[in-house]
């Protein structure tokens, strides 16, 4: 029980303190493939420090929802990243949100997001709240569709349980979880607005999504967005791995060894995601946007698909 | 004795109809007639509340047909409705008694709104066809009626005859059930329905007249065509009772006829009635998305969510079918709570579009803007309204939406292979719903409530009066408290569940936590109450922290912008613009859209435009070839008013002829 407690603790720390080492890692692999020396892997814990002392700037017809919407935000997409299983399974409350409810949850954080960037009547924060609404639209689909592959070969919408079943070797090899894997990718790229569907460092090209949102925001406001942003980004890598790479991770009730060994995998797994998706998104091409929903198309249908396979038989 | 509390309650609404046809004159009339509303309404919601778990009750008036009588009966299906339709009518009162003071002429709205929540009361209480029919009709005209009351506004004409129309062919189909129902015997009564079972065929007719009849009430695509017409040209407070409360009842005759009066189903019905749900829940929310009126938006809202509530009945009945007791109380759960859920929310987006229409006069969304800084409550109980219907934990409309969804991942239990395939398509479908929701009310809200005001009059918008603030907050706060304690409400529900599953979910409320915990807690669990609590505490940790670590002070400037801010509020993004992409991607084939774009030449000062024709393929293919047919065959029958004596005589006698020769063949 108090395991399990210090378990939950440990995690919700841990998510917040690695997020922005994991985007700066990103960010110095990809400076070092373009050839660039890249700013320092902690820079980004000194641009939140930096944010944060200085003053919010708020537009002059800024209302309430403006002010508060960095801080829901920042709540929301936490506590999504606290339940998902990083190092160990056995979260304390990890029953209090399947992944039906943490997705919901991150679609909270992002309607209020939405509303945010509307709020000052700008039209840079008009194109990225309604390009980014359509990308949910399509994202979230398919992303329900994966719980479904996911949780017809778990028989659970718990991530726990999902993570011990795949753990335990229940499943072996499936064609179902291979679409869903690709699917979850897809999906994972877009929501995280990363190269093709949108380029996170750049603020001045018509293809914005998520810059052209928060681009009003500054000071400690701006600082809880990056926060969230970079929590988002942890949110998807450690869900990949939690489902479809969770060797290592410390099962209920293990000793401290376990509990060492899982956090030792859980680096090496964000390392690996690190890596890939500079890699990848150093060698591809930012897209047009009315492209993404042929990207998102195909990660629906895969997701799709990989249910059918399951209703058609319950072992492929 | 709650049966009697309940007529008598309907009583009091009748001759307080007939009572405002008589105050109608005095300026205080419109308060009186809302607040009496309120007190019965209040009074049947109590009644109803308590009667739930109480056995059914049954009695028999000696009105109507003389062999017949009239026949009530209150049981735990009826008690659930009543208890939804007389909290949609409190809330609509309490909101009245502020909002009514704006009618222009009150006698308009005043009889018909009483009467038309006593009509949907006898609706529900009903318990033999000639009653159900017979209060069906009057609930159908009194909403016409209301339609009506700004009846010098042409489309408002044009809504109510659609409406009319509609109304009236619902109603033939549902009689013709009925017909079939009751057999050779005419057997007229509910109980002797249910005792006798029809043969399949016979069955599935009165499957499909139902869902013609009571589908095209509730807004089934392609019946829906009335819905967005009619709903917003009544007051806000009765569109908030048509969209909230009267689909809720069309959907208990639909419960009513196919899970009580009908017998065991067949398998493909649920096939047929998930696949309309489906459409109707992706189709509505689209259009909704395109529209600019505001109170045709949330019109077009209800029939997606009304489609969701039939996706959770079609749920229901293929495991029914398949012999499922547990997974049908669980598909079954969660359509009654997104009856509840959207009665709710519905109700209180309604009320907030009345508020806005009376503090800028304006329903358009394209002239409104800035809202959030002149209507601060309004506005706030919008917000929590719109993210309850965008299905957004920790509100109620996630709760209903996500058991929807376990219920759907319960379907590989399902045996036959059009199930198989389209339970899950139906899930897809659900999933891409919610998220347009999303987007659709992201804009709605975005567009009304903030940014620049687009209009003068929004800029010198002021909140409402206190009546209408408290309905909105008493919904909103319902919103929350549904979304983070739902286990009472399902325990609530239990007794409606057994009654037509013969099954029920596991208690809710003894489960730790109060966690909600469909089938067993390994396989999944929401606990909106910890969701809620762990997102207000990190929230305010991470103010704290931030405000006494780091900075708290605020600088206001001009927006930045880019560093190229434009003054004009026409300047930004607009609900057209809002729309555009999703358009794009799902406009053009749904609703053919087509852009053209206009540039002016060189040197010409003229301004570009852009063009946008959007196609409701419904209403074009179904209902203008209809009413050109219904048209043309009238003209050509109308021949037959200019005729000779001597061609009338020739009819006569070849009717004659043909009517001998038809008895001659028939014996």
């Amino acid at each position: 029980m108090t395991v399990s407690y210090l378990v939950q603790g440990a995690q919700m720390v841990l998510v917040l303190s690695l997020a922005p080492l994991l985007t700066g890692v990103i960010r110095k692999i990809k400076a070092r493939l373009q050839r660039r020396r890249g700013a320092s892997v902690i820079q980004p814990y000194r641009d939140l420090a930096r944010l944060m002392r200085k003053d919010a700037v708020l537009a002059e017809n800024a209302s309430w929802l403006f002010r508060v919407a960095p801080y829901m935000i920042f709540a929301a997409t936490w506590v999504a990243a606290a339940l998902v299983p990083t190092f160990a399974t056995g979260l304390m409350f990890s029953w209090s949100a399947d992944l039906i409810a943490i997705i919901a949850l991150l679609g909270s954080a992002r309607f209020i997001q939405a509303l945010a960037a509307l709020d000052i009547g700008t039209s840079f924060g008009g194109i990225g709240a309604s390009r980014e609404m359509m990308i949910a639209t399509l994202a979230e689909p398919a992303m329900i569709m994966i719980v479904f592959t996911l949780a017809l070969v778990a028989g659970s919408t718990q991530l726990s349980t999902v993570a011990d079943f795949m753990l335990s070797g229940g499943p072996g090899l499936r064609v179902s979880l291979a679409l869903a894997a690709v699917a979850l990718i897809l999906v994972a790229i877009a929501e995280n607005g990363r190269v093709p569907v949108d380029n996170p460092a750049t603020h001045l090209e018509l293809t914005m999504v998520h810059e052209a949102m928060v681009l009003e925001y500054s000071g400690r406001h701006l600082a809880m967005i990056e926060i969230a942003a970079s929590l988002k980004l942890l949110l998807y890598v450690s869900l990949i791995a939690c489902v479809f790479i969770p060797w290592g991770m410390a099962p209920m009730g293990s000793d401290l060894s376990a509990y060492a060994v899982g956090a030792g995998t859980y680096a090496l797994k964000l390392l690996a995601g690190a890596v890939l998706l500079a890699f990848f998104e150093t060698a591809i091409a930012k897209m047009r946007v009315f492209r993404v929903p042929n990207f998102l198309g195909a990660a629906l249908m895969l997701g799709l698909l990989g249910t059918l396979l399951l209703f058609v038989s319950g072992t492929i | 004795m709650a049966l009697v509390l309940e007529l008598l309650c309907a009583l009091a609404l009748l001759v307080l109809a007939v009572l405002a046809i008589a105050l109608g004159r005095f300026s205080s009339a419109s308060r009186i007639v809302y607040a009496v509303s309120l007190l019965v309404t209040a009074a049947g919601f109590a009644v109803a509340v308590v009667s739930l778990v109480a056995m059914p009750a049954s009695l028999t008036l000696p009105f109507g047909l003389p062999w017949l009588g009239a026949h009530f009966r209150l049981d735990a299906l009826a008690a659930f409705f009543l208890a939804v339709v007389n909290f949609g009518g409190a809330a609509a009162s309490l909101y009245a008694i502020g909002y009514g003071q704006h009618e222009a002429v009150p006698g308009r709205v005043l009889p018909f709104f009483p009467a038309f929540l006593a009509g949907m009361t006898l609706v529900v209480l009903a318990d033999d066809a000639f009653a159900f029919l017979l209060a069906w009709e009057f609930m159908s005209l009194m909403s016409w009626a209301l339609v009506m009351a700004h009846h010098r506004d042409s489309e408002n004409v044009r809504a109510g005859y659609i409406y009319l129309v509609m109304a009236g062919f619902g109603t033939l189909c549902l009689l013709l059930a009925f017909g079939l129902l009751a057999g050779p015997e005419g057997g007229y009564v509910f109980a002797a329905m249910r005792s006798h079972h029809l043969p399949s065929t016979l069955a599935a007719l009165v499957l499909i007249l139902t869902l013609l009849g009571a589908g095209s009430k509730a807004g089934l695509v392609p019946l829906h065509v009335w819905l967005p017409l009619a709903h917003p040209a009544a007051p806000s407070h009765v569109s908030a009772l048509m969209s909230g409360v009267m689909t809720k009842v069309a959907i208990y005759a639909f419960i009513r006829i196919t899970f009580d009066l009908l017998g065991p189903p067949d398998w493909w019905w649920s096939v047929v009635v998930l696949a309309l749900g489906s459409a109707t829940a992706v189709l509505g929310v689209l259009h909704a998305l395109m529209e600019r009126d505001l109170k045709r938006l949330l019109a077009y809202s209800t029939v997606e969510n009304v489609g969701i509530i039939f996706i959770g009945l079609g749920l229901a009945l293929a495991f029914r079918a398949n012999g499922l007791a547990a997974a049908a109380a669980l598909a079954l759960t969660a359509a009654l709570l997104h009856v509840l859920n959207h009665m709710v929310f519905k109700s209180l987006l309604f009320f907030g579009a009345g508020a806005v229409q009376v503090a800028t006069g304006a329903r358009n969304i394209e002239q409104l803007g800035g809202l959030i800084h002149r209507m601060k409550v309004t506005s706030a109980a919008f917000l929590v309204g719109a993210m309850a219907i965008a299905a957004l934990p920790p509100f109620n409309g996630f709760v209903s939406e996500w058991l929807t969804f376990q219920a759907v991942l319960l379907s590989p239990q399902v045996s036959e292979w059009g199930l198989k395939l389209m339970v899950p398509t139906a899930g897809t479908m659900l999933a891409l719903a919610a998220a347009l929701a999303g987007a659709c009310f992201v804009r709605a809200f975005g567009m009304s409530f903030l940014g620049r005001p687009r209009s003068p009059a929004a800029a010198e918008a002021s909140d409402v009066d206190r009546f209408s603030r408290a309905a909105m907050v008493a919904l909103a706060v319902l919103c929350l408290l549904l979304g983070i304690l739902p286990g009472f409400v399902i325990d609530w529900l239990a007794p409606v569940v057994r009654s037509l599953a013969h099954a029920q979910m596991p208690a809710q409320v003894s489960v730790p936590w109060w966690s909600i915990v469909p089938i067993a807690e390994s396989r999944s669990s929401f606990n909106g109450l910890l969701v809620f609590g762990f997102i207000a505490v990190s929230a305010s940790l991470a103010i704290l922290a931030i405000h006494t670590l780091a900075s708290r002070t605020i600088r206001r400037a001009p927006a930045w912008d880019c560093g190229t801010p434009v003054t004009s509020p026409l300047t930004q993004y607009s609900a057209g613009s809002f729309a555009q992409p999703i358009r794009r991607v799902f406009g053009t084939v749904l609703f053919r859209a087509r852009e053209t774009v206009s540039m002016p030449l060189p040197g010409d000062a003229s301004p570009a435009r852009l063009e946008v024709v959007l196609h409701d393929i419904p209403w074009e293919a179904i209902y203008v070839p209809l009413a050109a047919a219904v048209n043309g065959t009238a003209n050509w029958l109308n021949r037959l008013q200019f005729m000779t004596i001597r061609r009338y005589l020739m009819l006569v006698f070849l009717t004659l002829i043909s009517l001998l020769l038809v008895l001659a063949i028939w014996t």
